[in-house]
């Protein structure tokens, strides 16, 4: 085995390793989803949006988990950057493709739109940034009744008056159902975890995960805005 | 049976090709799809035309020579078959049929539906071997392997090196074929003393060959002939990250 190629730079100068990357970070973001979905669902246990406030306050200025945002800016970034960069590379791999093909025929849509559905989740990433953290962490916002804590309820209230930006939002969860419907389970297989006893759990748990998540965060819009 | 045929032809690696009408009748619906082509290629050559090249050898479906994609598949519509497993009853009378060769930057193409898969032996020499000598074939029983994993060796060991696997990937990865490859060896104990070498070689030839990288969407495995499973590309993870980042191994 005479391999001229001197490659050491397992995570970035290989596919495999650009690959495990892509599964680190996405079960990472997996995980940052199943806390801002469990503290947003406080919405729907209290009307006046103070217990929502109350957890959103602890999340703003907790030092550890102002510490751990960097972190998940840091993974986000990664996630987006290696998966443009996969997708550049993959578009190159197949310089002229087939003049007819029947791709349906051996997988799934959205197993192969994930650059697609990724960038759709970007530009709503956008907007979402625009319409919270901008005035959380930046620009401010306005004292709920309890001093010192901000009323990001009124907030949410405010954005979710707006029928197009809830329609918007409920949307973004289906792309985010459908990336996660096979992101999930893919990041397991990127690092290699796929084992007859556990590839059942983990199907299971990635397809309940995609279903249940994005519901949960397309009913929030849907329920402020109906408290109107 | 008749078809109409939209096959395409391209002089050379330099040359850009394109898809090109044939009508072709009174095939016999117990043809493979290969001798449906030798029957187009004998009226083009009684008309004095240049045959369609296409790869080709065993006819049985164990060489992996015949490479087409038809139909918009790897090896057409049957499934765990090649081109030369295919037959023409599979179609119905009249159908229009696209044959093209693979298609991916690794794969350049020779001539019409034949490709240059010499990728593939580069990244066989790159660590797909044991490099012990082991004389005479012993008896059965000398090197005991457990049942289990000789059963898994074996199911790999069934890749026949077509490229069906990176034609019908959206990437054009060889993800499928290089971890059938490390899989046969990993799981026995005549690979085990070069397997991390074995995975980060064969590894670095498959990207340095512009393979593109695995998003696991399956098609490979849908549409391989010998039937691979995915569970060889998870295999082949665990054994770069094993080799990259556990052994003190460097290539």
């Amino acid at each position: 085995m005479t391999g001229s190629t001197k490659n050491t730079n397992y995570l970035l100068g290989s596919s495999i390793g650009r690959k495990f990357l892509m599964g680190l970070t996405g079960l990472f973001l997996v995980t940052f989803l199943l806390v801002h979905c469990f503290i947003n669902a406080m919405v729907f246990f209290d009307g006046t949006g103070a217990l929502f406030n109350e957890y959103a306050h602890f999340m703003g200025t907790n030092i550890i988990i102002r510490i751990m945002e960097i972190g998940l800016f840091a993974g986000l970034l990664a996630h987006i950057i290696d998966g443009l960069w996969l997708w550049k590379l993959n578009k190159d791999a197949r310089p002229e493709n087939y003049a007819y093909s029947q791709p349906n025929a051996n997988s799934k849509w959205y197993s192969r739109s994930m650059g697609l559905l990724g960038t759709l989740l970007l530009i709503f990433l956008i907007l979402h940034l625009v319409h919270f953290w901008v005035p959380s962490r930046i620009t401010g916002l306005a004292e709920s009744a309890v001093p010192g804590v901000h009323d990001l309820y009124a907030e949410m209230f405010t954005v979710f008056a707006n029928p197009i930006i809830v329609a918007i939002y409920v949307l973004a969860q289906f792309s985010l159902g459908f990336h996660l419907l096979h992101g999930f389970q893919s990041a397991f297989q990127s690092l290699g975890l796929n084992h007859t006893k556990y590839n059942a759990l983990i199907k299971t748990v990635g397809i309940g995960y995609s279903i249940l998540i994005p519901f949960i965060f397309a009913l929030m819009p849907i329920v402020i805005y109906l408290r109107h | 049976m008749k078809f109409n045929l939209k096959v395409w032809r391209q002089k050379n690696a330099n040359t850009a090709g394109k898809l090109v009408d044939y009508t072709i009748d009174q095939i016999n619906e117990d043809m493979s799809f290969l001798e449906m082509v030798d029957v187009l290629n004998d009226n083009l050559v009684r008309k004095g035309e240049d045959p369609i090249a296409f790869d080709h050898d065993c006819r049985e479906g164990i060489c992996g020579m015949c490479s087409m994609y038809i139909s918009g598949r790897a090896h057409g519509p049957q499934h765990g078959a090649t081109t030369c497993q295919l037959y023409m009853r599979k179609f119905k009378d009249g159908d229009t049929i696209y044959v093209e060769p693979w298609r991916a930057r690794a794969f350049p193409i020779v001539k019409d539906l034949v490709v240059d898969r010499g990728a593939f032996d580069r990244i066989i020499a790159a660590g797909g071997f044991v490099s012990a000598n082991t004389g005479q074939a012993q008896d059965a029983n000398n090197l005991p392997v457990n049942k289990d994993d000789a059963e898994k060796a074996m199911d790999a060991a069934a890749c026949i090196g077509c490229g069906a696997c990176v034609a019908a990937c959206k990437n054009a990865s060889a993800m499928l074929f290089v971890s059938a490859k490390v899989s046969h060896l990993a799981l026995l104990p005549q690979g085990e003393p070069e397997r991390n070498r074995r995975a980060l070689a064969m590894v670095a030839q498959m990207d340095a060959e512009g393979f593109g990288n695995c998003t696991n969407t399956g098609a490979c495995e849908a549409e391989c002939p010998k039937e691979i499973k995915l569970v060889n590309i998870a295999r082949l993870n665990r054994e770069y990250a094993n080799a990259a980042f556990a052994s003190e191994t460097q290539i």
